[in-house]
């Protein structure tokens, strides 16, 4: 039962001690290091798999279709048929294009893609490593992204490409710096940048119920850094043919399509790990192996939130959308950042205990969002007014 | 810490070969009939007309000033976040004056008109 009760890690820590049996010490290491990084690999692959499916079935449903349900029972062995379909499909590439940089871009997009996944925590005890800058690795590595998309959008000498790729940046940059700030203030209250210590920190309280508003930001700016409806302009398929994938074909493709896929899990893992107590969760310290099954529950519900987002908003239009960053989400995050470190400070000096002090956090956050809704709200009515008043003149003269 | 470090480069060095063993498992398979068709830049099928890399909208550049000041603001609060417990009510009031600038300068950015799209 005591086996059974945490079954992942024993059986991994069961490994080891059987290899360290007629391996030296540093080889046994090495070879569980390269088997953790496979495993995460894997289970990467699976979950992309999943997910193209689960998307696929989502949207399906909420237009009131049934989705794929022709391979395999209810359609689950779809991702199967896909993979192998995009690996044996011919590679075409433009005469005039930039042939290396055309044919790296996937590569790049998919390695930049996958390491984050070194230092995210899925459960309690399963981590690749646990380093004391995890927030910091995750969010520069996961910048390197915008490096493949213009180099795909440059290299296949399309102009469509180009555009995308010119509007990714243009987007992932702008929505980079609000992200950092919400991450700063979930760091500023933890004080740590390790993902593992940040979940740790969260045993009594999630911080979304300290940081709504942090939380909402994250979920926006995260939404947009993967490339995803509402924000998916670089690839918008009603104006630019696909963006910047647009001249890429089988495998080359395949990566470029896998590499979203897990950006979009990255992103939901980190809001889950930064805002909903990453896997804690209910009997999580009696039965450590529900740590998982909470991690992945919270994960899969974020990226719902996702796929429902893709179903029902239209596309923001690319001066919309960095309007939004630097003139609506870039003030309530630094906002956000400045009462946050106010409020902890107060609350630090006044010595009240740890639900007060959550309680003033919580509160003013709440002031922030009342007070950002109400000028965004002014702000729309003045825009409105004199238009509406031209149209009154227009209609009674 | 070391072996911490050690890990990240094992991964890193595995996820930098799994694309390309895909590229060369595809490569195995794959058909490969080249075509002056399929070499076409694909426009919504007409003949491309003009140049692809041109010169471009200068809007893309002045976000892209701005975004760098604040990229290094980020870089600034994160240490300082980490060590905020430990810090007197003098760190607060530095970085309210160090953000107070920040937030100036993005104010007189949107005023000069550089957030507008044009």
């Amino acid at each position: 039962m005591a086996f059974v009760s945490d079954l992942f890690v024993n059986s991994w820590n069961w490994i080891a001690v059987q290899l360290a049996r007629f391996l030296p010490p540093w080889a046994a290491e090495l070879v569980m290091m390269f088997a953790g990084v496979v495993v995460l690999i894997a289970f990467l692959l699976f979950m992309v798999m999943l997910l193209t499916l689960l998307e696929r079935k989502v949207v399906a449903r909420i237009a009131d279709r049934i989705g794929p349900n022709r391979v395999g029972p209810f359609g689950i062995l779809q991702p199967l048929a896909d993979t192998l379909k995009l690996i044996i499909k011919e590679n075409t590439e433009p005469a005039q294009a930039d042939h290396w940089v055309f044919r790296l871009a996937p590569a790049v997009a998919v390695t930049a893609a996958l390491m984050p996944y070194a230092v995210i925590p899925l459960g309690r005890g399963m981590v690749g490593t646990d380093i004391n800058v995890g927030v910091l690795y995750v969010v520069s590595i996961s910048s390197l992204t915008v490096i493949a998309i213009l180099m795909a959008g440059w290299g296949g000498c399309n102009k469509y490409s180009l555009l995308g790729g010119m509007r990714a940046v243009a987007q992932m940059f702008s929505f980079e710096v609000p992200l950092a700030l919400c991450l700063a203030s979930v760091v500023l209250l933890t004080g740590s940048l390790s993902l593992v210590s940040i979940t740790e920190a969260q045993r009594e309280l999630w911080l979304v119920l300290v940081q709504p508003v942090g939380f909402l930001l994250y979920l926006l700016c995260g939404i947009a850094e993967a490339n995803r409806s509402p924000f998916d302009i670089p690839e918008a398929e009603s104006e630019l043919v696909a963006g910047y994938h647009t001249e890429y074909s089988g495998v080359r493709f395949a990566f470029f399509f896998m590499a979203e896929y897990i950006n979009m899990f990255t992103v939901s893992a980190m809001a889950t790990i930064m805002f909903l107590g990453g896997w804690r969760g209910p009997f999580v310290d009696q039965l450590p192996v529900l740590s998982v099954v909470y991690f992945l529950l919270k994960v899969h519900f974020l990226v719902f939130l996702m796929f429902w987002f893709r179903a029902t908003f239209p596309r923001l239009r690319i001066d919309q959308l960095l309007s939004l960053s630097w003139k609506v989400l870039l003030p309530i995050a630094l906002a956000n950042l400045m009462l946050t470190a106010l409020a902890d400070k107060v609350a630090h000096r006044a010595g009240l205990s740890r639900m007060a002090s959550a309680g003033l956090l919580l509160g003013s956050n709440l002031v922030l969002a009342g007070v950002a809704i109400a000028t965004l709200y002014l702000v729309y009515e003045r825009r409105r007014a004199p238009s509406l008043s031209r149209r009154y003149e227009i209609h009674w003269h | 810490m070391l072996s911490n470090y050690a890990f990240i480069g094992l991964f890193a060095i595995v996820a930098v070969i799994f694309p390309f063993a895909g590229f060369a498992v595809s490569y195995l398979v794959r058909p490969k009939r080249p075509d002056p068709v399929k070499e076409d830049v694909y426009e919504c099928g007409l003949k491309t007309i003009g140049e692809t890399w041109v010169q471009f909208k200068v809007q893309y550049y002045l976000y892209a000033l701005i975004f760098v000041i604040f990229d290094v603001m980020s870089v600034f609060l994160f240490p300082w976040a980490v060590a905020y417990h430990a810090l007197g009510l003098y760190a607060l009031v530095e970085m309210f004056f160090f953000l107070g600038i920040l937030a100036g300068g993005l104010i007189y950015a949107w005023r000069k008109g550089a957030l507008r799209w044009v």
